[in-house]
């Protein structure tokens, strides 16, 4: 038994390494932002004081609460939205439903502020839509800024996250199930709630926690479409970069506050996840059946409507980056100018995406395969604390990681404020677990004999590891690496916090365009950042088969 | 309580596919009634109809004189069991025993009492509060019966109920599945494609190929005397020999190879067109253990190809003069088995076997009509 051996090998060698890398990139950071929320920078000491601050102004108080507002509303939200969604795509035959099914998981996969800079386009106080509803119709519309168009937009980019959940847990509901429900008197709407609810409870939870944490962490939303409306993660960023001398200590203090809010809901979702938890895999899955009549007709119009919707933000975006410009307003007629713009000035943040991602893909790749190979094959203590260490990235928001590894490198003996390689080390820890999941997946599918075969024919450990089990887990690692790279580049809250001049990536491009009012270049940007997105997802989905996956 | 299942005319069709045309059936009340075919038959298809799941594109199925085509499955007041048990992963043994009586209505202590008690008939009392998770395959599969039976049915249809268990486990719980049909006395509807287990729990079996029903009759019926040669080779095992019928002065014989071993046979069926055929072609079957080894030489020429010892009996494996294998078995003897390559002489009981037209459509020798 490979389990059984008890000496040291190689294996246990790379483990020291890989947890030696989480340790100092990880919890030392974390570490040290833990104290310096405690550390008076004036008198030298150790005090409670900033988060005496906290919690005795209505200022502070009032974003942790519309925080939470904000938050637990998406949440619920999507879920709402998104069950119904999956449960009529999994039961109706919906025409062009393969195609849908990736238009809604490109939709998932955009950065949630380029939504709501387009949605600030359709909606906002000049928008498109508003001015045609004012000039028109004579209707005002609503605001969109502040709370509202926070839950827009936030619940229209989560809503995909957890209809793949969903639909995913409808494929393993056995259809044997609802009849029996059915052969016992149960129909429609109790059937739902005494089987099919309890049934894909579990993966509600966890859908309901990745888009709480999600929109918890999310920076560029608020900022943009909220105006006075401030949440937490805007809340540690004015604090941390404030013109006016920024103050480290305070915003470290948010960040432990806001940890510990998110790891508490992390471990009451665990606790309730455990025991509502079950396996069910489906001989006779639910199918998609052709209905008839008007619930055929309003099946399709509510999901080509959710479609459009959920896409409308990226398409507008893209038809704008065709728009001629004047200066910083579109003005009538087509053309490349946005194109040719985004490159003369500022194309090297395209150049340095690139650059940087490459880099963190691959150091991904070969941490991601180490990890799994020795948390699936190799289970020890020094394993299962790497395992742990994993799941951080999940609990901390990207800019409060981004504000650690600032506040940790800053000062010798490492410095490493302002490098790429800060940058490439806060993608790589914030996206490895996409990778390591997948090679995990696969990894359990592999049996352990087959590495035993190996070993007693002769071949070494590292020769069975690269002729073996690499070839066979290669599909899982790069799925899970095309993840891990979508989501690198579309990344926000961490660069924002950690770029300088020479390390701007497209999204903190795009971001700052934005707020300097500069739509057309912004938009161009957007749609090349789209494109990559598009076409990498289009691989990912090329090589997995899959029409859908998990986070 | 139990009910008369008449199926007539019944007819199923996939877009264009007829997958059962016309069938009728009558299913007495109280009776263990199975369907039994290989895979894709019609069997698990009938059964669906019966139980509501499924369309009827025509013809009707009446519960007594109750015509339930269009009643839906949860009025039909049936009992399903399922090929995966279909247990609710998420209620507990008790919580998926009273999933269908809590949908009528009935009183918290009266719906407890009836739980307790079913708990009790196949024998999971102890394990009421557990979940589907920490059941073995033969605990889940007494929750799923109990399920389906506590709640009084009309009828009760199982589907492969037993296919999911090994070997040993399926044994035990088809007699208990028996006895509890016996006990509770529900007109039971049965699929399975394991001719030994429906000719264990089995009042009558019809016999499926292609929706059609090639034989319908009580075990020994099938096993003895089948329909036609798809049955005879589908339920046991069987050898299917050429042969010729041959008319001597009024005296039929039934003659294996050009004047080779003969036997007189009586009491045939023929049809009147070929009654009066000097030398009819014909197909026969003989079950293993209908053949006899002769000690004066004659019958059939064989030579022993390999011989499996199983305890009670021997299994000979022999090819004829033809070329053709065959299997036959004798009860184990205290002497050697027969040695490979050993010439012997291979008689038929002549009362037991069954000889069909040549394209082993029409059984010859008595009864076993479909």
């Amino acid at each position: 038994m490979i389990q059984a051996r008890k000496r040291f090998d190689v294996w246990t060698n790379l483990s020291l390494i890989i947890f030696v890398f989480y340790i100092l990139f990880l919890a030392l950071p974390l570490f040290t932002m833990l104290f310096k929320s405690f550390y008076d920078g004036n008198t030298g000491e150790l005090s409670l004081a900033y988060f005496t601050k906290f919690f005795s102004k209505p200022y502070y108080l009032n974003a942790l609460w519309n925080s939470m507002k904000v938050t637990v509303c998406v949440t619920l939200l999507a879920a709402l939205i998104a069950t119904p969604l999956a449960y009529i795509m999994s039961t109706v035959k919906i025409k062009g439903s393969s195609a849908i099914q990736i238009l809604i998981l490109i939709s998932s996969m955009s950065a949630p502020f380029i939504g709501a800079y387009s949605w600030i386009l359709l909606l906002g106080r000049n928008g498109v839509i508003t001015r045609f509803f004012k000039d028109t119709l004579g209707i005002a519309m609503p605001d969109i800024y502040g709370f509202t168009g926070i839950l827009l937009v936030l619940t229209l980019q989560m809503v995909p996250l957890i209809f793949m959940y969903v639909s995913g847990a409808l494929k393993n509901v056995d259809q044997s199930l609802m009849e029996a429900a059915e052969s016992m008197g149960y129909k429609g709407f109790a059937k739902m709630r005494k089987v099919l609810l309890p049934l894909i409870t579990p993966t509600l939870l966890a859908g309901g926690l990745l888009v709480f944490m999600r929109s918890l962490a999310d920076f560029g939303t608020p900022m943009l479409i909220g105006e006075g409306y401030k949440t937490v993660p805007v809340l540690i960023f004015t604090e941390f970069i404030s013109e006016v001398g920024g103050d480290d200590g305070f915003a470290a203090a948010i960040s432990v506050i806001v940890v510990l809010f998110a790891t508490a809901v992390f471990l009451l979702q665990k606790f309730v996840a455990n025991r509502k938890s079950y396996t069910m895999s489906a001989l006779n899955p639910i199918e998609a059946k052709k209905k008839k009549g008007i619930g055929n007709i309003a099946a399709h119009v509510v999901i080509y409507l959710y479609t459009l919707l959920a896409l409308m933000p990226q398409l507008y975006v893209m038809y704008t980056s065709f728009q001629k410009t004047s200066g910083r307003i579109f003005v009538p007629g087509y053309s490349l100018d946005s194109y040719r713009q985004a490159f003369d000035n500022i194309g090297d943040v395209i150049t340095n995406t690139f650059m940087l991602a490459i880099t963190a893909i691959v150091i991904i790749i070969l941490l991601a395969v180490l990890i799994a190979y020795v948390t699936v094959r190799r289970r020890n203590a020094l394993t299962n604390t790497l395992d742990t260490f994993t799941m951080f990235p999940y609990i901390v928001p990207g800019s409060i990681l981004g504000i650690a590894l600032l506040v940790t490198f800053n000062d010798k003996p490492l410095i490493l404020s302002g490098t790429a390689a800060i940058m490439v080390i806060a993608f790589v820890i914030r996206r490895l677990p996409y990778t390591i999941r997948s090679s995990a997946a696969i990894l359990h599918q592999i049996s352990g004999g087959i590495e035993e075969a190996a070993i007693s024919l002769g071949a070494s450990q590292m020769k069975t590891f690269f002729k073996i089990t690499l070839p066979m887990m290669l599909a899982g690692v790069v799925s899970g690496a095309i993840l891990s790279w979508v989501t690198i580049i579309t990344e926000l809250s961490t660069s924002i916090i950690l770029y300088t001049g020479g390390t701007r990536t497209m999204t903190v491009a795009i971001y700052t365009e934005v707020v300097r009012g500069n739509y057309g270049v912004a938009a161009a940007l957007s749609s090349i950042l789209t494109a990559i997105t598009v076409v990498s997802l289009l691989i990912f989905l090329r090589m997995t088969g899959k029409k859908e996956f998990t986070l | 309580m139990s009910v008369t299942i008449s199926i007539q005319d019944l007819v199923k069709k996939y877009g264009d596919a007829t997958v059962i045309p016309e069938l009728s059936l009558e299913i007495k009340k109280g009776e263990f009634f199975t369907l039994l075919g290989p895979s894709g038959c019609g069997k698990t298809t009938l059964l669906r109809m019966i139980a509501g799941f499924n369309s009827i594109e025509g013809g009707t199925i009446k519960f007594n004189e109750k015509t339930i085509n269009n009643v839906e499955p949860g009025k039909r007041n049936i009992g399903m069991v399922f090929q995966n048990y279909a247990i609710f992963p998420h209620l507990s043994v008790t919580g998926n025993i009273a999933f269908g009586l809590q949908n009528r209505k009935l009183a918290k202590p009266d719906i407890a009492a009836k739980v307790e008690d079913i708990l009790k008939v196949v024998q999971i009392e102890q394990y009421k509060d557990r979940m589907p998770k920490n059941l073995s395959g033969g605990q889940q599969q007494r929750v799923a019966l109990a399920r389906a039976i506590v709640i009084r049915p009309d009828v009760l249809l199982m589907d492969e109920p037993l296919s999911n268990l090994d070997a040993k486990l399926r044994v035990d719980m088809r007699n208990a599945i028996k006895e509890l049909q016996r006990d509770v006395g529900i007109t039971t509807v049965y699929v399975t494609h394991d001719q030994e287990e429906a000719m264990a729990v089995s009042d009558r079996i019809a016999v499926m190929k292609s929706g059609v029903i090639q034989h319908l009759g009580t075990p020994q019926e099938i096993y003895q005397r089948p329909a036609n040669l798809f049955v005879a080779t589908f339920i046991g095992r069987t050898n299917v020999l050429e042969a010729a019928l041959t008319s001597n002065q009024g005296t039929r014989m039934l003659r294996f190879g050009e004047g080779g071993y003969q036997e007189p046979v009586d009491g045939l069926r023929i049809p009147d067109e070929d009654e009066n055929k000097p030398l009819l072609a014909v197909k026969v079957s003989i079950r293993p253990e209908e053949f006899v080894i002769s000690e004066d030489g004659t019958g059939i020429q064989a030579k022993i190809v390999h011989s499996v010892f199983l305890g009670q009996m021997t299994h000979y494996f022999v090819s004829l003069e033809s070329g053709q294998s065959v299997e036959i078995t004798q009860e184990s003897t205290t002497a050697r088995p027969l040695e490979p390559n050993q010439i012997i002489h291979l008689k038929v009981k002549k009362d037991k076997i069954n000889i069909y037209d040549a394209r082993g459509e029409t059984n010859y020798t008595g009864s076993g009509r479909p």
